[in-house]
């Protein structure tokens, strides 16, 4: 019966048909369903509708709209979302650069935007803006929480790896920011790559005594693959992006033993996220990942300020998003004043889980209220 | 850079290029003996990957996989070949392009369609994950050793298909003639759907090899194919053996120009000034290298008729 | 491919043309295009601005296929890399207003510009020479190599752009402010829409003007056959590379424009799926059809928005859509519409 009405809800949301009685709340969700890397677009709707299901309220409306990973698209869909369906709030952006093309204008034209996910530095900075919340990270966030970590843990000559794009160069920027020490080494990849014996011999014939990478999507995959083949014997670390629940199950035993830090662990012991990881594997019988997460938190931020404001009064709704008055998965949860989060950094490492398959444990904590270095740009 | 390092960037470059054989030497077959630009040829890459991974998953057989992606990717190949591909040979090349591409987005949308958006899981085998250990004491993984004995075994199976069979011998006649053949009372359709299903299956055996050392994911087989399209460009459309010598060369250019490039700026240049340029410059290196190559050769270096 | 007799006729009439008779062909062409200006505007007064900017993408789509159709059905150079030009146009925009916004200087020579008087002639110049290396060298291929070459040369501009890192690399440029033109309000969704509008008509025009002289006949003969064309004492390379040269122009230009409606322009706008896109739209509507590109892309966006908003899987009905087409309707949309071209 569950199963039915969230078929039903899902029917309805997608092909985002008006309903008869009047709705009082709309959101607009822009995200990636098709393609490549959508699994974390799935998994920010799928968290983020289960969280309004169980919120039990029906005045709330949410429109989701595929991407496919296009910035034109993504843009497109933003115009229509506005100026067609008049949303009230928009979320669900993944990537870094269709954010940059899409939040600027949308925020500027007077909605609300909160990212469930990409935080840019541009964003979080010089072009911060009173209606962008970011509910997940900024860029940096988990990079940097690994440089300290790494620091902290005595490793002295990292090797530090990324693809050469702003996300990549940003990466490794926030990584050396925080490990504050010489790095044995800075490799570039190629957007995409899926080759890395040139890369790994590289590694092996340099000094380094450990390896930082910053391999997001089937590009980690591949990279841990042939890593592992190589035979090198070299702790790896790496940031979440290259380690959920889904990736390292594509990826098998060549995960295990790698080190990662995320702003969530599925094994994070809070009531909330009990709650949470629980009805999510109910749902849709998969661990969620880190996106989930996200998205959960995201719909669960917009539900608290909706109960003190309706978006339509802009000032006191705002109030009520930065108060961030709600029960966040990942244990505390508040925004800095460029409305980025100041959260807590964990560490995870990937071991065999009980059926033989890689899964995520949680270590502790690397950073304690980890806040983004760009806040100081943003004049709000 | 120490010799060791250089000889292991040396292999790592033949390995792409004999990969890189297997998908160029299909397409440019098909092109060779039946005029056909296939631009959904990735597709049967990326439908090796996941035939191999989901075999391999059902059976815990490696071996089982890797045929399952070889001889399911020809079957699709043949599939396709009947369906489709057989009312385009006497169309322009336009409208060869524009049917393959739309095959493209029906496999790797019905691909995902069956299998769902997640990376599959693939990795080598434990008989196959050892160790060669090369002069100067460096460790280089066996697998990718095996790619390249695969690939040298396929480009030698294929100079004796070609020139010591009756399959071979018709194929040769398509290429020189292709009216002649017809004349001569073969069966040219199933000539064609053999050579087409032929080329199919060698991009499934790439992808099933490729498979377990990359994310098997859809549209992987799309930057192999374009890479593949270079290959064939340089090599001379229709050219086995050009097909053989562009991937090899495409193959180790990439290799070498990815690690060296970069080097070489940092001797002028800023460390991260170096890095950017060179990253650059490394990624246009393949095509600058086609256009000079094609300034001379505007045929490629084996050119066989068009 | 076409139906078209050597003789070089002209392939459509333009409203500038006196026509003999107007007949089927001539008003299905008249009422697309009416329609094409008449629905925005009553979009716009009936208060629905984003039906106004799918018209404009729309237009702008055309646009890029009116200037692929030049070489693609007139000159008959199966160009697979067209991209680079869109892209290109759009990135002349983007970094145009970025410098412009940040007061800095291109190569810290030539100062940024928001003035679209300035950024459109600097766009179609740009991808004018760039559009002349690439033909130079890939015009002394044909068929099939012609194809990958032009494709791989795309690739190139689109890995470059990608590892760039100043103009925002794989991230791509944001426009904050739309780029200006003196005397008109470029935010408002409809003025902006009668430029794209405008811009559309003309390179229609210019294509019909350009099919009708003596150019465009050797061109067409160029296609037909290279031989009769050398007897004639012309040589087809430079008329292939003067028509290349023009077609990149007018799909420069509408990159260009094309920026400016997205406030955005990026890699994936040089992506060999954008080329895959515009040749698609081209065959769609009919190859070598002055009304092609636009029944193309009509065709194109309202698949993309309908079926976009239907399933997740709208990509694999795209395909087996196109697939229909080639197999099934030859001669695109205007052929099935409008009947087929005449013979003259």
């Amino acid at each position: 019966m569950k199963q039915l009405a969230r078929l039903g809800l899902g029917l309805l949301l997608a092909g985002g048909l008006a309903t008869a009685h009047a709705e009082e709340v709309k959101i607009g969700m822009i995200t990636t369903l098709s393609g490549g890397g959508s699994h974390l677009g799935i998994d920010v709707r799928d968290a983020f509708l289960l969280a309004i299901e169980q919120s039990g309220r029906d005045d709330i409306e949410v429109l989701v709209q595929d991407d496919a990973r296009k910035p034109d698209l993504a843009r497109n869909l933003a115009n229509e979302f506005m100026q067609r369906d008049d949303v009230d709030i928009m979320t669900g952006i993944i990537w870094s650069n269709l954010a940059m093309a899409v939040v600027p204008s949308v925020v500027r034209q007077g909605t609300f935007y909160l990212s469930p996910n990409a935080g840019p530095s541009d964003l979080a900075g010089r072009m911060c803006h009173e209606n962008y919340f970011n509910v997940a990270y900024q860029n940096d966030n988990l990079h940097g929480a690994m440089g300290a970590w790494m620091r902290e843990q005595g490793y002295e000559n990292p090797i530090i790896m990324a693809p050469n794009y702003p996300a990549g160069t940003d990466a490794l920027a926030g990584f050396k920011h925080l490990y504050e020490g010489e790095v044995a080494g800075e490799l570039y990849t190629q957007m995409g790559q899926t080759d890395y014996a040139a890369e790994i011999a590289q590694i092996r014939a340099s000094d380094a005594d450990s390896l930082f990478f910053f391999l997001p999507g089937g590009m980690g995959i591949s990279f841990m693959k042939q890593w592992q083949n190589a035979g090198v014997e070299m702790p790896v670390f790496g940031a979440a992006f290259s380690f959920d629940e889904i990736l390292i199950k594509a990826v098998g035993e060549a995960a295990i033993g790698a080190r990662n830090t995320s702003l969530w662990a599925y094994d994070l012991d809070n009531a909330t996220n009990h709650a949470f990881v629980e009805s999510f594997r109910e749902a849709y019988g998969r661990t969620p990942t880190l996106y989930a997460a996200q998205g959960f938190d995201t719909a669960n931020l917009i539900l608290s300020a909706l109960e003190k404001a309706h978006p339509d009064d802009q000032d006191a709704f705002r109030e009520a998003l930065r108060e961030a008055d709600f029960d966040s998965v990942r244990g505390e949860f508040r925004f800095g004043p460029n409305q980025h989060p100041i959260q807590d950094i964990y560490v995870r490492e990937v071991v065999a889980g009980e059926d033989g398959e890689p899964t995520n444990r949680l270590l502790g904590i690397a950073v304690e209220d980890i806040q983004d270095i760009y806040h100081v740009d943003c004049k709000m | 850079m120490s010799a060791t390092l250089l000889l292991e960037q040396l292999i790592n470059g033949l390995q792409l290029g004999t990969m890189l054989f297997l998908m160029a030497s299909g397409l440019t077959l098909v092109f060779g003996v039946m005029g056909l630009i296939n631009l959904a040829h990735g597709s049967f890459f990326m439908v090796g990957a996941y035939l191999t991974a989901a075999v391999t998953a059902a059976s815990g057989s490696f071996l089982l996989g890797v045929s399952a992606g070889l001889l399911g990717a020809a079957a699709v190949g043949a599939v396709v070949e009947l369906v489709v591909i057989r009312r385009l040979y006497h169309r322009p090349h336009l409208d060869q392009v524009l049917a393959t591409f739309a095959l493209i987005l029906i496999f790797s949308e019905g691909t995902r369609w069956l299998f769902g958006s997640s990376p599959l899981w693939l990795n080598t085998p434990p008989w196959l994950s050892g160790f060669v250990t090369l002069p100067g004491d460096a460790r280089y993984p066996l697998y990718r050793l095996v790619i390249i004995g695969v690939g040298i075994s396929v480009a030698i199976g294929l100079y004796l298909l070609i020139s010591r069979t009756r399959l071979g011998m018709r194929v040769r006649a398509g290429e020189s003639d292709r009216e002649m053949i017809g004349a001569l009372g073969i069966d040219i359709s199933r000539l064609y759907t053999a050579v087409f299903a032929l080329g199919a299956g060698l991009a499934g055996l790439a992808g099933a090899m490729v498979g377990a050392l990359q994310s098997v994911q859809v549209g992987m087989g799309e930057p192999v194919l374009i890479l593949a399209f270079v290959v064939i460009v340089i090599g001379g459309i229709g050219s086995i053996k050009g097909a053989l010598f562009g991937a090899l060369l495409v193959g180790v250019v990439d290799t070498l120009g990815r690690v060296f490039l970069p080097l070489f700026f940092r001797g002028f240049l800023p460390p991260s000034e170096a890095t950017d340029v060179g990253a650059a410059l490394a990624s246009m290196l393949i095509y600058i290298l086609m256009a000079v190559i094609l300034a001379f050769k505007p045929k490629g270096l084996f050119a066989v008729n068009d | 491919m076409t139906d078209q007799t050597p003789s070089g006729t002209l392939p459509g009439d333009l409203p500038a043309r006196p026509p003999r008779r107007l007949g089927r062909r001539g008003t299905v062409q008249l009422v697309m295009l009416a329609l094409l200006l008449v629905l925005p505007v009553a979009a716009d007064l009936l208060g629905h601005p984003y039906y106004v900017t799918l018209a404009s993408r729309l237009t702008l789509i055309a646009m890029a296929a009116v200037g692929l159709n030049l070489a693609l059905g007139y000159g008959g150079m199966v160009s697979f890399g067209h991209a680079a030009y869109f892209g290109l146009g759009g990135y002349v925009a983007g970094i145009g207003a970025y410098h412009a916004f940040d007061a800095t200087a291109f190569m810290g020579m030539f100062p940024g510009s928001d003035n679209l008087l300035v950024l459109w002639p600097i766009a179609m110049l740009a991808c004018g020479l760039l559009a002349l290396l690439i033909g130079a060298v890939s015009l002394r291929t044909s068929g099939v190599y012609f194809i990958m070459i032009t494709l791989a040369f795309a690739q190139m501009v689109y890995y470059f752009a990608n590892s760039w890192p100043t103009y925002g690399g794989q991230d791509g440029l944001p426009i904050y402010i739309r780029n200006q033109l003196p005397g008109l309000d470029t935010q408002d969704p409809l003025t902006f829409f009668l430029i794209c509008f405008a811009g559309l008509v003309l390179a229609m025009a210019l294509t019909s003007r350009l099919m009708g002289s003596r150019f465009g006949a050797a061109l067409t003969m160029a296609r037909l056959n290279d031989t009769r064309l050398a007897t004639a004492g012309i040589t087809p390379y430079p008329v292939r590379l003067v028509s290349f040269v023009i077609s990149a122009m007018i799909t420069g230009l509408a990159g260009a424009l094309y920026a400016d409606l997205n406030g955005f322009v990026s890699p994936s706008m040089l992506s060999w799926h954008m080329s895959g896109e515009l040749m698609v739209i081209v065959i769609l509507g009919g190859v070598g059809r002055l009304y092609g590109p636009l029944a193309g892309a009509v065709l194109y966006i309202s698949m993309e928005t309908l079926l976009g908003g239907l399933t997740e899987y709208w990509q694999l009905f795209l395909g087996l859509t196109l697939l229909g087409v080639v197999l099934f309707a030859r001669h695109g949309v205007m052929g099935w519409l409008a009947g087929r071209e005449p013979h003259g």
